[in-house]
């Protein structure tokens, strides 16, 4: 009783259970029985966003516009012209860098026309040799960072030519380099925006928190609709996905920097302008770096998921090899995707750590050093590559380009090593397969599906209640309400059990780990180095070795969520309990505490906002993971996404099943934000 | 005061407070307005509001240090940027040079901030991302100057306040002094009349405090700039002063020159500080001397006015006769007497006015 009166919490937490529980038990499963299921109100709503959103395609503010085929004007709605010229702007751009990585004649139609080009045969841009792109990234690296990033560089653009991934690896750099800066623009300049005026920031702010729970795929389709198919529909879904924690990240950096920075700008004399440009973006650079790194993610993630769209490269292939079980060849553009994200990301990082020296008294030749390498590089590869053609009999220059199936591949030797697990592991895996889906997934789906609605809303609005008050309660309640009023009710709870599995295991694992190595300071280093890696991973990525041990199965698909949703849990353990301060750690050292009432009495406590900050990530992380391991199947909301992919009127669908996703997500955060910020509160870490 | 700088009282000050008010709140002006002047921090922090500087009026004149000294929150800060206009003044009037600050639209601040006024900040407020260099040759980049122009300039600074050799260096790669050199650096680059301090030493160790407070006074003896500089630390008011302003929750309770707060302190507030300062250290002859006596009782010993005691304390104290007291051009002012010292050091503190 003494306990429960220390608590109160825990026992309005017990008595929520209790009332919980009795209505799972009495509210009888029936489909005319409003408390089981609500009736799908919201039915009609996918099929009005189609109607508006073709309303808007095709007859909103019609505007004449002047066809030079037909020599005669037609009538056009306005959305449609604009969109239309954006993605002729964007694909133009994305054809531009290709042309100059892969060759093509694209660029050139541009500026002249296809009649052109075929009573000029000659006019046909070469492409650039391999060597000269590897010796390009090299060079580059050598004059931003030095010996490390120019091997890196090397390395990875070598892996790329030899194993005869360059075109696909090409056309995904293409579409990455339109695509990354431009959200990086966008991103610092909405940022900016909403710093600047508090009434920018209102606006943006929930746009930016269903914008970072809506999954991937759910932003495909308003992009086909609007912006068709093909590489630029991949790069704009790319931009609007990557923009959002570019922008995030802009306004947190922006107002961490110190009041008296901005000050000593303000005294020196700055014009808006030069306080923007030289003082806050500057000094914010560490937010906007992580940014900056985190839009290079999100494209590559994007490379992947934006091939439904018909984004050309590595993703395509990846998906395609993916289809068809070549767990090795899938593995090798997996690396390939890893690298261009690392490489991407040193580079921008050490771009923007670059120093000038002022002193440095240098003649013409110092000053362009690396541009004469580069010259000097470019000739030599091309004198090598006219070379090449004499040398190689067989009528392929390797000097020029390694095509796809001329280069080296692993693929025999990781098929026959799944071949081997197969054959020795089947077994034993399929034991444990068969044992997880019987003993736990399929009672925790049934579970979950035997829960009556009034009874989710209960329990959700109740912990919403006890955690942050009547607020609390009406703001979950309102994004429950959203989903439950729609027909995927159903599919959301198979989502919450697959994500809440996933969560658990992971928070549990990334707990446990976190907490271990921040008891050492290398084991910390080696941690979030660990992490670190695992992050710049695109999160498709991490389907392939466990498609290679489980095969097709939800089983497949959680571990890949484990294995996901893992990183943020172990990282925000292990800094959240390296950050408890030193001297806290001396007080109870002097009051000898042995290790673990160290860890239990003192880490924990302190450290434990961030860490439920920390499974926030995990949460949003392991949606993203079950909605895209739909693509192997499963029988979730992240399905129904896949299929509204490919349905005609599917913008409806799609937009309503992406919003129930991030309500979901939502939700969570919101609980456990408004948590987390009381007990920060109440330990004075705020 | 320093008489080899002595403020021009006979021009035009070069800063002019006319009745500053700032209130933090809503409806600060309204109430403001309402109450007349007569502001009542319990009224105002009723309504919402926070007093920050209340009716401050005060001219401080070219060449002259003035010291605004206050504990935390008694409004100090508020009104150094209230002067720098980074913070816009409730009400009142303040003139640079003549220049009503607050009719200024921003492109005139802005020309105003890049020719006349520098500022050093507590906290550095250094640009991380800049070296040594480049945060010196900050302003001047910014005033439109080109890159070689701004280096040199920015290295000239860079010799004055010592840091010669770190000039690649990045604000994290050296020490809190060297820091705020920098900080010092970059503020007179652009050779600013008026020069604002907001505690540039409190976030130094004494030591560095002592040696950056000498380094100050030695650029102020080759620069003769107006300043403004504020701290918590009644000692380095002393130690800097021509006058010191004391706040207390916004209001100025002494505007005075450091002898006369310490042996006159207007309110009781002003009494506590002086209560525990060495008056040997910060009193010069001038401020505790006699009227000049008759050349029949003086020794031979002769002291400038302008020394501080504890330097001529021995001598004086081991002088029988009365001790002749000289200004710089050798005239005598007055006189003192060795029994006058060991009053003013031992004697009871609230009696030495009526003495004087």
């Amino acid at each position: 009783m003494k306990f429960l009166h220390k608590h109160p919490k825990l026992m309005q937490f017990a008595l929520l259970l209790v009332v919980f529980l009795i209505l799972c038990a009495v509210v009888i499963p029936s489909e005319t029985n409003v408390f089981w299921r609500f009736p799908s109100l919201f039915a009609g709503l996918p099929g009005t966003i189609n109607a508006f959103a073709e309303y808007l395609m095709y007859d909103w503010m019609l505007i004449e516009i002047y066809d030079p085929e037909l020599e005669e004007f037609e009538e056009s709605a306005l959305i449609k012209e604009l969109t239309r010229g954006f993605s002729r702007g964007v694909l133009f751009c994305i054809d531009l860098i290709r042309e100059i990585l892969l060759g093509g004649v694209k660029t050139i139609v541009a500026f002249t026309s296809w009649d052109f080009i075929k009573e000029n045969k000659w006019a046909v841009w070469p492409a650039l040799p391999w060597t000269v792109v590897a010796g390009g990234a090299v060079i580059l690296g050598y004059a931003l960072r030095g010996k490390g990033l120019a091997l890196l560089a090397g390395l990875a653009t070598g892996y790329i030519a030899i194993f005869g991934q360059w075109v696909p690896a090409m056309e995904t750099l293409s579409f990455v380099l339109v695509a990354a800066p431009v959200s990086c623009v966008l991103g610092l300049f909405l940022g900016s925006v909403a710093y600047k005026s508090s009434a920018a920031e209102v606006i943006l702010k929930p746009l930016l928190n269903v914008a970072q729970t809506m999954p991937h795929f759910s932003y495909l389709i308003p992009v086909m609709v609007f912006f068709g198919v093909g590489d630029h529909a991949g790069a704009i879904a790319t931009i609007i996905f990557a923009t959002p924690p570019m922008i995030r990240l802009t306004l947190l950096g922006l107002k961490r920097v110190s009041p008296e920075v901005v000050e000593a700008g303000m005294m020196s004399g700055c014009n808006d302008i030069q306080m923007m440009f030289r003082v806050l973006i500057p000094t914010a650079r560490r937010d906007i770096l992580i940014g900056i790194n985190q839009v290079i993610m999100q494209c590559l993630a994007m490379a992947v998921i934006a091939s439904f769209i018909g984004a050309k490269g590595l993703g395509f292939n990846l998906l395609l090899a993916l289809n068809q079980l070549r767990i090795g060849q899938a593995l090798e553009l997996g690396i390939c995707i890893v690298l261009i994200a690392v490489v991407l990301d040193k580079l921008s990082l050490a771009w923007a750590h670059k120093q000038t020296d002022y002193f440095a008294d240098s003649g013409f030749l110092q000053r362009n050093k690396y541009r004469s390498l580069f010259l000097l590089l470019l000739v030599t590869a091309i004198v090598f590559t006219f070379f090449g053609k004499v040398l190689f009999a067989d009528g392929i220059n390797y000097f020029y380009l390694i095509p796809h199936n001329k280069g080296i591949t692993t693929e025999l030797f990781w098929q026959a090593g799944v071949d081997w697990m197969v054959d020795n592991w089947y077994q034993g895996l399929q034991i444990f397969n068969t044992g997880l889906i019987v003993g736990v997934l399929m009672p925790m789906k049934a579970a979950y599906l035997g829960m009556p609605v009034i009874a989710t809303f209960v329990l959700v609005m109740g912990v919403g209640y006890i955690l942050g008050g009547l607020r609390s309660a009406i703001i979950v309640g309102g994004f429950l309400m959203f989903i439950a009023l729609t027909e995927w009710w159903d599919r959301a709870l198979i989502t919450a059990y697959m994500t809440s599995f996933g969560v658990m295991v992971s928070a549990f694992i990334g707990i446990t780990v976190g907490s271990l190595c921040a008891q050492n300071s290398f084991a910390t280093k080696v941690i979030l180095l660990v992490c670190d890696t695992f992050q710049t991973f695109p999160s498709f990525i991490y389907l392939i070795p466990v498609i290679m041990l489980f095969g097709v199965t939800d089983t497949s698909v959680l571990i890949a969520v484990i294995v996901y949703a893992t990183i943020p849990a172990t990282r925000y353990t292990v800094e959240g309990l390296s950050s408890v301060p030193a001297t806290l750690h001396d007080a109870g050292s002097m009051s000898g505490v042995n290790r673990l009432q160290r860890w239990l009495k003192i880490e924990i406590p302190l450290a434990f906002p961030h860490i439920m900050l920390g499974i926030n990530q995990t949460v949003v992380f392991a949606l993203f993971m079950v909605i895209i391991g739909a693509m192997i199947g499963t029988d979730d909301l992240g399905q129904y996404i896949l299929k509204a992919l490919s349905d005609k009127n599917g913008i409806g669908n799609g937009l309503v099943l992406g919003l129930c996703v991030a309500f979901i997500g939502l939700a969570v955060d919101h609980l456990i934000h408004t948590w987390a910020d009381q007990q920060k509160e109440a330990l004075d870490l705020a | 005061m320093s008489s080899q700088n002595a403020p021009d009282l006979a021009t035009k000050p070069v800063i002019k407070c006319d009745s500053v008010y700032k209130i933090f709140g809503e409806n600060a002006k309204k109430i403001l307005t309402q109450s007349n002047g007569q502001v009542d921090a319990k009224t105002f922090s009723n309504a919402g509001c926070v007093v920050g500087v209340n009716n401050a009026s005060f001219e401080v004149h070219k060449g002259e240090i003035l010291v605004v000294m206050g504990l935390s929150g008694s409004g100090k800060s508020t009104l150094l940027r209230c002067i720098s206009r980074l913070t816009a003044a409730t009400a009142g009037n303040i003139f640079i040079d003549g220049q009503d600050l607050l009719a200024m639209n921003s492109k005139q601040l802005i020309e105003l901030r890049r020719n006349k006024m520098g500022m050093v900040f507590q906290n550095f407020g250094l640009l991380p991302h800049k070296t040594v260099l480049e945060n010196i040759a900050f302003p001047l980049q910014v005033k439109g100057l080109g890159t070689q122009e701004s280096v040199n300039r920015a290295f000239e600074m860079v010799e004055l306040v010592g840091l010669d050799g770190r000039e690649n260096y990045f604000p994290r790669q050296l020490s809190g002094g060297q820091q705020q050199r920098v900080g010092i650096a970059r503020s007179l680059a652009v050779e600013p009349d008026i020069w604002f301090l907001d505690e540039p030493f409190s976030a130094l160790d004494p030591l560095i405090r002592k040696e950056m407070q000498d380094e100050f006074l030695r650029l102020q003896g080759v620069l003769n700039k107006t300043i403004l500089f504020v701290t918590h630390d009644f000692n380095e008011a002393l130690r800097l002063a021509d006058r010191i302003a004391i706040m207390k929750d916004g209001v100025i309770e002494q505007l005075d020159t450091p002898a006369n707060i310490v042996l006159k302190p207007a309110t009781e507030y002003v009494r506590k500080f002086t209560e525990e300062v060495p008056r040997e250290k910060v009193l010069k002859i001038g401020a505790v001397m006699d009227p000049a006596v008759d050349a029949s009782k003086l020794g031979s010993l002769k002291v400038s006015q302008d020394a501080i005691i504890q330097t001529v304390a021995e001598a004086i104290l081991t002088e029988p006769k009365h001790v002749e007291v000289v200004n710089e051009a050798g005239d005598v002012v007055g006189s003192i007497h060795a029994g006058k010292v060991i009053k003013m050091l031992f004697g009871n503190v609230n009696s030495s006015e009526n003495d004087g």
